[in-house]
């Protein structure tokens, strides 16, 4: 079974890229492998639950150290997150490239299939190596979606993106995993984590922070900047980074490695991630003030997603069963917060091609479902109730109370407050601003309307989702009760 | 028949040279060439099937017993360096008819692959001989054959570069006589197992510690070892264009093996390691090498002087792994061996694909070549991942076994250097694919199409295999480790 959910993305690949010729059958492949994977991913969940970690040795290209794929809560849960998405992107993906003719539509989906399976590996991944492997693998998966246009911006937003991805992996992620077997002779992740009792807290220190930084999907600054610059990409592939796959499989790599190499009760014993946390809680602050000085609606979103993911390091940081859950919670809440935000930005993109967040007055009421959900999105990603996002801020409030972070509860609510300062104009100038008065403005928006139906009712969906995981805040949190066997 | 292998392999290429170039039709050569290329690499698969799991066939040439007569010795090294030297070479061997042709008056062909299967048999001679003499006899055949081998190139200053191997390379031949000669006048045979026994009696002689000296220079000219490496750029970037491909995958790897087998096997790991200090030369001048040839590299405008100025840079990694002195150390090294023959063989032959088309091998020329000939180019990409190591190819494997064998000395600044010259390899490798794909293409190479499946299936062959041995490594880190193990006397 854990074979069939890495395999099928990559024959649902195969498939699509053989369909070349005919759009509609293609698709439909998407689709179909899309829902198939996502009931693969529900499947596991009854042995989980129950207690048990499927696994899976697929090679072993050096001895003692196999390609090995576990099934544990957390990366299930990222799993389910991932798939989930697909379907919804897959649908908004078709209904986007057609709406706005884009070419090498095949090459696109084919590359998102292989994403797909990569993220998937990442989320079973059963060592470090194997983790590595396959984040290496959605980097270059995910290169020719960034530089789709194949436009000179294109490029050179690609040359950051895989510049940053590649030299960060490599030259910290891989040296600290080296390091680490050398360290303890194994690499695989294990309950309480492995390092404890190997290393000193300086060492430890030395090493959590170079894995954090490693993670250059995590975008911890300064390694920020591929987020921006793979704006340049079509808006399914942006919903693809910000949501799906990449950056959350960035945050979830820094939170897998944090629990299940370094452990919790180790990293809170030797405070070996005052440097990470400090640095998030620096990101988090900064790259809320940054966004709020974009009028591309997409820039402004990408900062967001700098500030919002470096929550998910704090959470991990904090090291306690708050923050642990805070965390985790935050990769669900936010993915699907922000998959709504970047639905709608494209769906305004193909209903009136305009990108800047000045141009968007009075279109609230020409598109009122796109700038509802819009709105929704924003509460979640802020944080409010009634929306999922109220969860994860409250329990990573929490973690900090409990670790006694005084200024960093400060520094938390501000970019709160900053959240609010930079989505909700947004919907503010969609509904309360009249539209242009100028005379060809008004001629064109009376022709605006709703984008295709692909394109909306994905966004529906995710901003009732963003409502729905509000109600199931509790059973997520049972669920995450999981990683702390003994509290 | 089986047990005929040792032999065959060795005088499979060794008598189809001298027929080659007394047939006249170059095509009807070229048949002959190939066929006895592959069928060399038949046998050294059927070697390596035999000493599997770590068995020793010693064969008698002509039923001699030694000390007397001439010993073939096959051990897993051997005969993984008896797989690479054959495989590869018939694989460029397929590839060279058509990249020859333009360049070449047709009855010159045979000539030429007299002179390549020439140094095949020299290769696979030194590598399977137990004979101290006869290393040094085909190191001199490998050398003239290559020396032809690469005067032949696209222009004059292929001459020039030709003349100063040939320079370089007979200065480290007479210093392996030397060391040889030495050895003999101490000992009284030539016989490695024979050397191997009697010199650690000896180990504190003058004469056999001036052996060593010489022997370790000669060896390490050949091997291109900084700062002896001064003949390879040059060599290797005007030799003509397939053939690059071959002495890039071969010549270097095989005198490595030369330098292991030596001060593993015959002057042995104590001597050595223990009373000469060899890791204490070795240790530093890798690591320089490692440092200045790939920032050497990063600054080339010419791809083809790239690529061999990344071969200094790689052989450094080969010669650090043996100086480490521990399992994973030395098991890098072997296993890198084979990778980067593979690779870096599959690079060159890529590029010498796009040189077919282009004339040239400056960057600027290959300026939007990756549209032009998407599959070339592919091909080259996925090797290039592999030379820069990333993980599910080959090259991953080798310098993982690199870092851990530096990290397992507790050497945690060395470790951080060898990342840092993967980063290097990353921006040279980059710079490449960088103007390949995203350059406007030069307008007068415009009409540049596809290279014709002849050169093309051996290049992805090429690729295929990096990413094979990239996940299935018995053959190559599998093997590595047993010798390793055995050459450090270490009982599995």
């Amino acid at each position: 079974m854990l074979i069939a959910a890495l395999g099928l993305p990559l024959l649902g690949g195969v498939l699509v890229s053989m369909q070349s010729q005919s759009p509609n059958t293609r698709d439909i492949c998407s689709l179909v492998t899309a829902v198939l994977l996502f009931l693969l991913v529900l499947g596991f969940y009854p042995s989980v639950l129950a207690g048990n970690n499927p696994t899976l040795v697929l090679a072993e290209p050096i001895a003692g150290l196999g390609l090995k794929l576990t099934v544990e809560p957390l990366g299930l849960l990222f799993a389910t997150v991932a798939s989930g998405l697909w379907i919804l992107t897959t649908i908004y993906g078709v209904g986007y490239m057609r709406g706005n003719s884009e070419s090498n539509q095949t090459r696109f989906f084919f590359c998102f299939a292989i994403s797909i399976a990569a993220a998937i590996g990442i989320a079973f991944a059963g060592n470090l190596l194997t983790l590595f492997v396959f984040y290496e693998m959605l980097t270059l998966a995910t290169y020719p979606l960034v530089t789709h246009k194949g436009n000179a911006d294109a490029r050179r937003g690609g040359r950051t993106y895989l510049g940053i991805l590649l030299v960060t992996s490599i030259g910290f992620f891989l040296f600290a995993t080296l390091w680490t077997y050398a360290i303890t002779g194994t690499l695989d992740f294990r309950e309480g984590g492995i390092l404890s009792g190997h290393v000193g807290p300086g060492t430890a220190m030395i090493l959590l922070t170079m894995f954090a930084f490693g993670t250059g999907k995590a975008a911890l600054m300064p390694f920020h900047r591929w987020l921006p610059a793979a704006m340049v990409a079509p808006t399914p592939v942006s919903a693809l980074l910000h949501a799906v796959a990449v950056v959350k499989a960035g945050v979830f790599t820094i939170l897998k490695i944090s629990v299940y190499i370094f452990g919790v009760d180790f990293i809170a014993e030797t405070g070996a991630g005052t440097i990470v946390m400090w640095a998030a809680a620096f990101t988090l602050t900064a790259a809320s003030f940054v966004a709020l000085t974009k009028d591309n609606l997409k820039a402004r979103l990408a900062y967001s997603t700098v500030g919002q993911l470096s929550y998910v390091i704090v959470g991990a940081m904090l090291a306690n069963a708050a923050g642990i859950i805070g965390a985790t919670m935050q990769i669900a809440m936010h993915a699907m917060g922000k998959i709504t935000l970047f639905f709608c930005a494209g769906a305004i993109y193909v209903a009136t091609h305009k990108t800047e967040i000045s141009q968007l007055d009075g279109l609230g009421h020409k598109m009122p479902f796109t700038f509802a959900a819009f709105f929704i999105g924003s509460l979640s990603i802020i944080g409010l109730p009634p929306m999922g996002g109220a969860w994860s801020k409250w329990f990573l409030l929490m973690g900090s109370a409990d670790a006694g972070q005084w200024v960093l509860i400060g520094l938390l609510l501000l970019s709160s407050l900053l959240n609010i300062a930079y989505l909700l104009p947004i919907v503010g100038r969609g509904f309360f601003r009249p539209l242009p008065a100028d005379d060809a403005a008004h001629a064109s928006a009376n022709t605006i309307q709703e984008a295709p139906l692909n394109c909306v009712v994905p966004l529906c969906v995710t901003a009732t989702g963003c409502v729905a995981l509000f109600a199931f805040g509790g059973a997520i949190y049972d669920y995450l009760l999981l990683l702390f066997p003994k509290t | 028949m089986i047990e005929q292998l040792p032999a065959i392999v060795l005088l499979l290429p060794l008598l189809a040279a001298p027929i080659c170039s007394m047939i006249h039709n170059g095509d009807y050569a070229w048949y002959l060439a190939a066929a006895s290329c592959w069928l060399a690499a038949a046998a050294a698969v059927g070697l390596m099937a035999q000493v599997w799991g770590g068995h020793t066939i010693s064969y008698h040439m002509g039923g001699w017993p030694p000390p007397w007569g001439i010993e073939l010795v096959i051990d897993e090294l051997s005969a993984l360096v008896v797989i690479l030297v054959t495989v590869f070479a018939a694989l460029v061997i397929s590839a060279l008819r058509e990249s020859l042709r333009p360049k070449m008056r047709k009855h010159r062909h045979s000539l030429y692959y007299a002179a390549y299967l020439l140094c095949v048999a020299s290769l696979i001679g030194i590598t399977v001989t137990g004979d101290a003499f006869n290393v040094f006899v085909f190191l001199e055949i490998s050398s003239l054959s290559t020396y032809a081998l690469i005067a032949r190139g696209r222009d004059r200053r292929a001459l020039i570069a030709s003349f100063r191997y040939l320079v370089m390379g007979t200065i480290g031949a007479t210093f392996i006589l030397i060391s040889i000669g030495f050895m003999y006048m101490v000992t009284g045979t030539l016989n490695m197992a024979d050397l191997a026994e009697r010199l650690p009696a000896l180990s504190d002689n003058r004469v056999v510690q001036a052996s060593f000296a010489f022997f370790t220079v000669g060896v390490a000219l050949k091997v291109a070892i900084f700062p002896l490496h001064l003949w390879l750029p040059n060599a290797y970037a005007y030799a003509p264009k397939a053939t690059t491909a071959f002495l890039a995958a071969t010549a270097t790897k095989v005198s490595l093996y030369v330098l292991i087998r030596f001060l593993f096997d015959v002057y042995g790991l104590e001597f050595s390691f223990q009373q000469m200090r060899i890791d204490l030369l070795l240790i530093p001048l890798s690591i320089a090498g490692i440092l200045i040839a790939s920032l050497t590299a990063i600054f080339q405008t010419d791809a083809k002087k790239l690529l061999a100025w990344s071969s200094v840079g790689q052989l450094g990694y080969m010669v650090l792994g043996v100086a480490l002195l521990n399992t994973a150390g030395l098991t890098a090294a072997i296993a890198h061996m084979f990778n980067h023959a593979m690779i870096k063989a599959g690079l060159f032959l890529a590029l010498a694909a796009m040189i077919y088309r282009v004339s040239s091998s400056r960057l600027d020329d290959l300026a939007g070549i990756g549209r032009q000939m998407p599959l070339t180019m592919a091909a080259f990409t996925v090797l290039g991942l592999g030379l820069i190591g990333v993980p599910l190819t080959a090259g991953f494997v080798s310098k993982w076994y690199l870092i851990s064998g530096a990290l397992d000395k507790g050497w945690v600044p060395l470790a951080a250097m060898l990342i840092g010259s993967s980063l290097m390899a990353l921006i040279y490798i980059g710079k490449i694919i960088d103007v390949a794909y995203f350059k406007p293409c030069k307008p007068e190479h415009a009409e540049v199409r596809e290279i014709s499946p002849t050169i093309l299936i051996p290049c992805w062959v090429f690729a295929l295999m990096s990413i094979y041995f990239g996940i299935d490594t018995r053959l190559t880190a599998g093997v590595a480790g047993r010798v390793a193990e055995s050459l450090l006397g270490i009982s599995s």
